[in-house]
C-alpha cells in the first residue's frame, strides 16, 4: 500500500512541476514583493504603504512589482521605474536631498534649540540665587531652634 | 514687552507654516513627468478595436491626452469642459479609456457626447503606470516633439483651459 502511495507520488510530480505557478504564489515573489511595499506609498491612500492598501491602482502596481520581480531586476531598478513615473512621493522614505533638508534636519535643529533655550534658562536662573552669608549670631539660634524643636516632639 | 517678544515670534512663525501649508493640496503630486518624453504606448481603440492608438502618429502636433472612465465622478464634470474646447477645435483632445468595460465606456459617451477623435483603451491600466497616473481624470498637454508638457491632475474646469492650457497650446503651436 505504502509502495503504491510511493509509485503515485512518483509518477504524478513531473505533472505539478509542468504546471505554471501563478505569480501569486511564488513564495520568493511574494517575500520580495513584501518587502518592497512597505517602501512604496499607495497614492490614492496616502497614509497607507502599498502592502496595505486595497485601492485597484495599488492592486496594479502590486501587480507591475511583481512582474518586474519575476523579470529579475534589482530593488533599485523596480524603485527607479516607479520614481520615474510618480515621483519621490511614492517612496515612504524622502531620500536627503536640498527640497527635503529641512524635512530630515528639522527635528535636530528643534532638539538643538530647545537644548540652548534650556541652557540658557538654567544659567540664568542660577544667576538669580544670590548667597546669602550666614552670621554665626544666627547659626546658632538655628541650632538652638533645632534642639528645641527636637526635644519638644 | 521683550517677554512677550519670543512667544510672539514663534507663534507667527507656526501660523506662517500652517497658513502654507493650508493651501497646498496633498492629492496634487507634482509629475516628475512633466519635461520628458510622453511614454509609449500602442493601445487598441474603443470603437474600432482592430485599430490601434499610439502617440507615435501624433508626432508634429500639440494634443491632450485625457484619462478618463466611465464609472468616475470626476470626469462627469469636466466632460462640458471638454465638450466645449473639443467643439472650439483648439486643440484635439485623445481619450484613454481607463480600467472600464467596453459596453460602458461606449454608452458613456453615447449618452454625454464623445469629445475624442481617437479613444484607446487601457483596460489593465498599465498605460496609466507609465504615465503616473493614480487617479482619473487625468490630463496631459503634448508636445510636438512628443514632450509631456503640463499634467493636470483632477477634472479640467473652464478657468484652468482659458488661463493656462490654451494660452501653452498657443506658445508650442509656434514653435
Amino acid at each position: 500500500m505504502i509502495w503504491l502511495a510511493l509509485i503515485m507520488v512518483c509518477v504524478s510530480g513531473p505533472a505539478w512541476a509542468g504546471e505554471a505557478k501563478p505569480l501569486g504564489e511564488d513564495p520568493a515573489v511574494e517575500a520580495r514583493l513584501k518587502h518592497l511595499a512597505i517602501e512604496l506609498r499607495c497614492l490614492v491612500c496616502q497614509n497607507q504603504t502599498l502592502a496595505d492598501s486595497n485601492a485597484p491602482l495599488a492592486e496594479d502596481l502590486r501587480r507591475e512589482v511583481r512582474e518586474m520581480i519575476v523579470k529579475n531586476m534589482s530593488d533599485k531598478e523596480i524603485i527607479d521605474f516607479l520614481v520615474e513615473r510618480y515621483g519621490d512621493f511614492v517612496l515612504y522614505r524622502p531620500p536627503v536631498k536640498a527640497t527635503t533638508a529641512l524635512l530630515w534636519m528639522g527635528p535636530f535643529v528643534l532638539l538643538i534649540v530647545g537644548l540652548a533655550a534650556l541652557i540658557i534658562a538654567v544659567r540664568r536662573r542660577s544667576q538669580k540665587l544670590v548667597d546669602v552669608p550666614v552670621t554665626d549670631e544666627e547659626h546658632r539660634r538655628v541650632e538652638q531652634l533645632l534642639a528645641e524643636g527636637g526635644k519638644r516632639s | 514687552m521683550n517677554r512677550f517678544l519670543l512667544p510672539l515670534s514663534i507663534f507667527a512663525v507656526v501660523v506662517v507654516f500652517l497658513g502654507v501649508g493650508l493651501t497646498l493640496n496633498p492629492r496634487e503630486i507634482p509629475s516628475p513627468l512633466v519635461g520628458k518624453a510622453a511614454p509609449e504606448f500602442s493601445q487598441p481603440q474603443l470603437y474600432d478595436q482592430e485599430k490601434i492608438f499610439s502617440p507615435a502618429n501624433l508626432k508634429g502636433k500639440v494634443w491632450l491626452l485625457n484619462f478618463w472612465a466611465s464609472w468616475c465622478g470626476g470626469c462627469k464634470t469636466e466632460h462640458p469642459v471638454l465638450m466645449e474646447l473639443a467643439k472650439s477645435g483648439q486643440v484635439p483632445i485623445y481619450g484613454m479609456d481607463y480600467k472600464d468595460e467596453r459596453e460602458e465606456a461606449l454608452a458613456w459617451l453615447q449618452r454625454w457626447g464623445n469629445p475624442y477623435p481617437v479613444v484607446g483603451v487601457d483596460q489593465a491600466g498599465r498605460v496609466g503606470i507609465n504615465y503616473g497616473v493614480y487617479g482619473v481624470p487625468e490630463t496631459y498637454v503634448i508636445d510636438k516633439q512628443g514632450m509631456i508638457r503640463y499634467k493636470q491632475i483632477g477634472p479640467l474646469d473652464p478657468d484652468t483651459v482659458e488661463k493656462k492650457i490654451l494660452p501653452l497650446v498657443k506658445q508650442l503651436e509656434s514653435q
